[in-house]
C-alpha cells in the first residue's frame, strides 16, 4: 500500500517523466477502488471534474514547472474546510444541500504550491468524536485492519494516505483529531501552533482549541504540506505574523561536522503520559524510540506534567462550550438544511432543524456545552475549566524554560479498536488524554509511526515549544530515519 | 441534573428532543459530569483563566504590545466575496432577505395577515 512520497511524484511533474493529469487520474481512480471495492469510506466527495480540470492547467503553466513545491501532487481535504463549487457537509445532517461559495486559505495554497484537491474525506460529525463513527455517512474503516477504527476525526483524511490514495491530505484538530487517526493508521500526523496556520474556510468546533493539521505518508511531506499552508493570513485575525521556517529541511542544532544527529537536544519523558496501565508493548515501542534517538546524541530526561489528569475533564468543559455557541449558527435560516415545523413558528422550526439534523454525539456536546455556560454552572464549571487550563499550559511552559527541546510520549493510551466497542460516551473521550493537552496548552505536536503491537500500528508523540515546529521536525526526522523498516512492525 | 433541567438547557440550545431522548441524555450528561467533579478539589486561588493559547502567549508584542504575533485586520470594508450569494445556498430567501416563519409570540397579534412568513 505504500507509495510514492509527495516530494518524488513534484519530482517526477517537474523533469516530465509524468503529467500531473495522469497522476491525478491514478490518484482518483484508487480513491473510487478504496470506497467502492475495499468500502473504506474514505470519501464523502470525489471532484474528479474539478480535479482533472485543475491537473491540466498545471500540466500547462510552465511557469510553475521550477518553483511550485507540490508541482501535481493529489491531495485530499477533511469535508469541514470549504472549497468553492463543492459540498461540505461536516459528516452531517443538518447542512445537507450547501455547497460552498468560498474557499479555506490552506487550500488555495496547497493549489498555489501546484497540488490538486481530488476530493473531502470522512469526519466524525462537526469534529466530534474519536473513530469517524460519529459521521452521518458512516463510518471509516482502517485500511491495515478494517475490522478496527480509523481513529478520527479526521480519519478519512487519514485513510486516504494510509491507502496510498494521496501522499498528503489535510484535517483538523481541537483535542487529537489529527494525531489520533494518524497514529491508527500507520502514517505521520501534525497540530501545529495555534495560530500557526489560518483557519479560514474551517467549520469552527472549540474556536480556542480548533488548527488545520496535515497527515503525510513521512515527516518531510508532512514537513513540506505544513511549510505550504502555515504563515500569516490577514482573512484569519487569529494566524500569527511570524516566519515560517523550511520545516522539510529542518536539522537539529547540533554543532560541527561530525557530531550525532541529535546532539544538543534534550527530550523529554513526562511520567504521566506512561502510566502502570498503558499498553505493554507500546511502552516498549516508546522505550525502543528514546533509546535510538538518546544513541543519536539526544540527552533524555524524565519530567513531570503534574496537571495531566486534568486534561479530559478541562476538554469536555471548554470544548463543548465553544461549540454550542459556534454550532448556533446551524439554525435553518442561512444555509443546508430547514426542517419546518407545522404552526410552530420560528422556535418550532430552529428545534426541529437542529434536533433531526444533529446526530446523537452533536446534541450531547451541544447540551453539555449549554450547560456548562448556563447561569448558576459558569463558575463552577466554565471558569473552573479555563482556571485548570491555566496550570496545564503551565506545566509545559515550565518544562520548556527548564531546558527541554522537545517531549516524547505515546500518542494515544491503546492501538485502534474495534467498531462500536466504545459506546459509553466518556470512554470514547478518553481516547484523547494524550493528545488533548498540546490543544489546551496551544503548543504544536506530531504522532509518526513506531512500531506494531498485536498488527496494529502504535504512534509516537513529539510536543515543541510554541512556534517551535522547526525543532519538532527535525527530531521526528532523524528518529524516522533511525526506525527506518521497524516502525512498521 | 434531572430530566426537567435537560429539558431547560434543551430550550436554551434550540434542540427539540422526545421524552425518550430526553431521559437518555439526563443519563449521558449525569455520568460525564461525575467525572467533571474532579476539578472542584483543585486549588485554583489567584490562577487566572486562560486567555491566550498560541502567538499571544508566545510572543510579545511589538511595542510591548498584548497583541503578539497576531494582527487584528481593519475593521473595514466586506469581509469576504462569495462566489455564490446567499440565494444559492440559504433554504429560503426573498428578495435579498432571508425567509422565516413567524415568531409564535407574535402570531397572536396577526390577525389580519394570512401570508404565513414573515420577512
Amino acid at each position: 500500500m505504500r507509495q510514492h512520497t509527495a516530494t518524488s511524484i513534484a519530482e517526477s511533474v517537474r523533469s516530465g517523466e509524468a503529467s500531473a493529469t495522469d497522476t491525478v487520474a491514478r490518484a482518483l481512480t484508487r480513491a473510487r477502488e478504496i470506497d467502492e471495492r475495499d468500502r473504506l469510506n474514505a470519501f464523502l466527495y470525489r471532484a474528479d471534474e474539478q480535479a482533472l480540470e485543475f491537473a491540466a492547467r498545471v500540466d500547462a503553466d510552465s511557469a510553475a514547472r521550477d518553483t511550485a513545491p507540490l508541482l501535481g501532487v493529489p491531495f485530499a481535504v477533511k469535508d469541514n474546510l470549504n472549497v468553492i463549487g463543492l459540498p461540505t457537509t461536516c459528516g452531517s445532517r443538518i447542512l445537507e444541500g450547501y455547497v460552498s461559495p468560498y474557499t479555506a486559505t490552506v487550500v488555495d495554497r496547497l493549489r498555489g504550491a501546484g497540488a490538486v484537491l481530488i476530493g473531502k474525506t470522512n469526519l466524525d460529525e462537526f469534529a466530534m468524536g474519536s473513530s469517524t463513527e460519529n459521521s452521518a455517512f458512516g463510518p471509516s474503516r482502517n485500511p491495515i485492519d478494517p475490522t478496527v477504527v480509523p481513529g478520527g476525526s479526521s480519519g478519512g483524511s487519514a485513510v486516504a494516505v494510509a491507502a496510498g490514495v494521496v501522499p498528503i491530505a489535510l484535517g483538523s484538530e481541537t483535542g487529537g483529531s489529527v494525531r489520533q487517526p494518524a497514529a491508527f493508521c500507520g502514517i505521520v500526523g501534525v497540530k501545529p501552533t495555534y495560530g500557526r496556520v489560518s483557519r479560514f474556510g474551517l467549520v469552527a468546533f472549540g474556536s480556542s482549541l480548533d488548527q488545520v493539521g496535515v497527515f503525510g505518508t513521512n515527516v518531510t511531506d508532512a514537513a513540506l504540506a505544513l511549510r505550504v499552508i502555515a504563515g500569516r493570513d490577514d482573512r484569519d485575525p487569529t494566524s500569527a505574523d511570524l516566519p515560517v521556517a523550511d520545516y522539510p529541511a529542518a536539522k537539529p542544532s547540533a554543532k560541527g561536522a561530525g557530531n550525532p544527529l541529535l546532539k544538543g537536544v534534550v527530550m523529554g519523558r513526562p511520567k504521566e503520559y506512561f502510566p502502570a496501565e498503558l499498553d505493554a508493548r507500546t511502552a516498549e515501542l516508546c522505550d525502543r524510540a528514546l533509546e535510538r534517538c538518546r544513541s543519536l546524541g539526544a540527552e533524555v530526561r524524565d519530567v513531570s506534567l503534574p496537571h495531566t489528569s486534568l486534561a479530559i475533564p478541562v476538554y469536555y468543559i471548554v470544548a463543548p462550550a465553544e461549540a454550542s455557541s459556534n454550532l448556533a449558527r446551524f439554525d435553518g435560516v442561512r444555509y443546508g438544511r430547514r426542517v419546518k415545523a407545522e404552526g410552530e413558528g420560528l422556535r418550532g422550526m430552529y428545534e426541529a432543524t437542529r434536533s433531526e439534523g444533529f446526530g446523537p454525539e452533536v446534541t450531547r456536546r451541544i447540551m453539555l456545552g449549554t450547560y456548562v455556560l448556563s447561569a448558576g454552572y459558569y463558575d463552577a464549571y466554565y471558569r473552573k475549566a479555563m482556571q485548570v487550563r491555566t496550570l496545564i499550559a503551565d506545566d509545559f511552559r515550565k518544562v520548556f524554560s527548564g531546558g527541554v527541546h522537545v517531549l516524547f510520549t505515546p500518542t494515544t493510551p491503546t492501538p485502534a479498536f474495534p467498531f462500536g466497542s466504545r459506546s459509553d460516551p466518556y470512554e470514547m473521550y478518553l481516547s484523547d488524554i494524550f493528545t488533548c493537552t498540546a490543544n489546551l496548552a496551544g503548543i504544536p505536536a506530531l504522532s509518526l509511526p513506531i512500531g506494531r503491537t498485536r498488527g496494529l500500528p502504535v504512534g509516537g508523540q513529539l510536543m515543541a515549544a510554541h512556534f517551535d515546529e522547526e525543532r519538532m521536525f527535525a527530531v521526528a526526522s532523524a528518529l524516522e530515519e533511525s526506525l527506518g523498516p521497524d516502525a512498521h512492525r | 441534573m434531572s430530566v426537567d433541567d435537560v429539558r431547560h438547557v434543551a430550550m436554551l440550545a434550540r434542540l427539540g428532543l422526545t421524552d425518550q431522548r430526553a431521559r437518555e441524555l439526563t443519563q449521558d450528561l449525569n455520568t460525564i459530569l461525575e467525572h467533571m467533579d474532579v476539578l472542584s478539589r483543585v486549588d485554583t486561588r489567584g490562577v487566572n483563566e486562560a486567555s491566550a493559547f498560541g502567538a499571544v502567549a508566545a510572543v510579545p508584542g511589538e511595542e510591548g504590545g498584548e497583541r503578539g504575533g497576531m494582527r487584528l485586520r481593519e475593521d473595514k470594508g466586506p469581509p469576504i466575496p462569495l462566489a455564490e450569494p446567499p440565494e444559492a445556498f440559504a433554504p429560503e430567501m426573498r428578495a435579498g432577505f432571508f425567509i422565516v416563519p413567524r415568531l409564535s409570540t407574535h402570531e397572536d397579534a396577526l390577525d389580519e395577515s394570512s401570508d404565513e412568513e414573515s420577512e
